[in-house]
């Protein structure tokens, strides 16, 4: 009973939101906005014959190459910059500024030094993200309660332990803040990219629908590139929730 | 807290001078920074350890850019991003707000709406491209679907979050006072909820910027996106540079302007006070 209400409640709005739009669809019979079911109906012959092999794939490895690049870049840069007082302070505006550039603009200037392909796609993921990650990062180890540094030093904890007991544990929570705004970074700049400057890919694949005006196909793109988001966005909770865990619960106790 | 031996006027003198050497030295340390950046961008393409065809120095970006600050093209070019962003802007505030506290006070309109949210939110903002070029073609409502879009979605959940923080005690006091709806609002429920209200308008504020210049980029609506775009497929590199960085300019003082905001505004709320201490 009480699942049934769950499941009514959250798909109400979703599936009346549908029904308008069917209807809207059916009734207007406008060019630009066809109807859900006929969207639907060319998802299979548009995305599963060949393009996910080609365009999908191509495009979610790129996506996991340059974020994990710019994960393993900005937490290692952060935690070192972080770590020493002045080279923060040095490093610290310069990286304000590097964050400032919107991170589209640089697929053009990307593309000057690595041509056209995928080392330009996974560079410009890469660069466009990993500056949330670095800020967040320094951030992140700048916060440590001194306590626990002083706690550290006079049991003789140094180097590589305290590094992996106190300085990552710490900065944890804040870079978990800096890698959901680099994964929404991460996704747009796939997209960019390949509308920008590719010859596969799913946004490569909906500006060419959109130019030709294939309506049903471009829309049945854009709704692949929500689901991508979401599950993206699942997968990091998940992810968050496990690597977290300690930190969910020490905030629930001290509630 | 304060070292029981000084007297008071010693701990004020100390404070004073610990204030000041705090202030100046990360000024000190971050100029050195950008100074050396501004080294290396002009001498790194001069060794020739990058190419200077894809890399100019940059005394020659500079000059590029004193070149465009000399046409009216460049400066409609900033006019229209600056414009498109603050509509665009304003917009997803509004909206966002109006939605944000309907959502948070009425239980059943939040049950309702939560997977409606959750399952738009995640949708990368770009890929209202193809949709908006198709219906606005390359003008500035175009793009201006983007900006709205993806930064709806900041303000509107720090507004769902803040109503939610409200003290319910500080509530049925009110209630118990018989406060109106109209004064609940403004004396208990606005002061809550501001402090995420203003980190929402800040994250809003960057991605907004973002997204009018990558719509300017992409479908081609004026202002700086599209001056880079021409820049690009006229390889007038130095030009290209010099437009980016003006981007990069206007990002940071996005980023300052809302921090300071941030701070004039909620100079009251422990987080900004525990900042400036």
């Amino acid at each position: 009973m009480k699942a049934l209400r769950w499941t009514a409640v959250t798909f109400a709005v979703p599936v009346v939101l549908l029904c308008l739009w069917q209807l809207y669809a059916e009734i207007s019979q406008n060019f630009y906005f066809p109807s859900p079911l006929s969207i639907a109906g060319v998802i299979p012959q548009t995305w599963l014959e060949g393009r996910l092999t080609d365009d999908v794939l191509p495009s979610l490895t790129r996506l996991v190459i340059g974020y994990v690049c710019a994960l393993v870049i900005g937490i290692a840069l952060g935690i070192f910059v972080g770590t020493f007082r002045r080279l923060r302070l040095f490093a610290e505006p310069v990286f304000e500024l590097f964050r400032a550039i919107p991170p589209p603009v640089l697929v053009p200037i990307i593309m000057l030094f690595t041509g056209f392909g995928t080392g330009m796609q996974i560079t410009v993921i890469a660069f466009g993200s990993v500056w949330p990650i670095l800020i967040n990062s320094i951030e992140g180890v700048r916060g440590i309660d001194l306590t626990q540094v002083d706690t550290a030093k006079s049991y003789r904890i140094g180097g590589l332990r305290r590094l992996l007991t106190v300085t990552i544990p710490s900065a944890g929570p804040k870079v978990f803040v800096g890698a959901r705004q680099a994964l929404s970074i991460a996704i747009i700049m796939m997209v960019i990219s390949e509308m920008f400057a590719s010859s596969n890919g799913i946004g490569f694949n909906i500006i060419q629908f959109q130019r030709l005006f294939q309506i049903k196909e471009m829309w049945s793109g854009i709704i692949l590139l929500g689901i991508v988001g979401v599950v993206a966005n699942i997968v990091f909770k998940l992810v968050e929730r496990r690597m977290l865990r300690w930190y969910v619960g020490m905030q629930t106790l001290e509630r | 807290m304060a070292a029981p031996a000084t007297s008071p006027t010693t701990t004020i003198r100390l404070r004073h001078h610990a204030k000041r050497a705090t202030n100046l030295e990360p000024l000190c340390w971050g100029l050195a920074g950008i100074a050396t950046l501004a080294v290396l961008l002009q001498f790194l393409p001069s060794s020739g350890a990058v190419d200077p065809a894809y890399f100019p120095p940059l005394t020659e970006v500079l000059g590029a850019l004193g070149e465009l600050a000399r046409t009216s093209a460049f400066w409609q070019a900033l006019g229209a991003t600056l414009l498109g962003w603050s509509v665009g802007l304003s917009i997803a505030i509004v909206a966002g707000v109006g939605l944000g506290v309907i959502v948070a006070s009425m239980p059943t309109v939040d049950r309702l709406l939560t997977s409606t949210i959750e399952f738009l939110r995640p949708i990368p903002s770009v890929a209202l491209v193809p949709i908006a070029a198709l219906l606005f073609g390359t003008t500035m409502q175009a793009t201006l679907l983007l900006v709205v879009f993806a930064s709806l979605w900041p303000v509107l959940l720090q507004v769902i979050y803040g109503v939610r923080d409200v003290d319910r005690v500080a509530l049925d006091t009110a209630r118990t006072y018989r406060f109106g709806t109209f004064r609940t609002v403004r004396e208990v429920v606005w002061p809550s909820m501001m402090p995420y209200l203003i980190v929402g308008v800040r994250l809003a504020a960057a991605v907004a910027l973002i997204l009018e210049i990558t719509g300017e980029l992409v479908i081609g609506s004026p202002g700086l996106g599209k001056l880079i775009a021409l820049a690009q497929s006229s390889a007038a590199v130095p030009m290209m540079y010099a437009l980016v960085l003006v981007t990069a300019v206007l990002g940071v003082v996005v980023n300052v302007g809302t921090r300071l905001l941030e701070g004039r505004l909620l100079f009251w709320h422990a987080s900004v006070r525990s900042e400036v201490r």
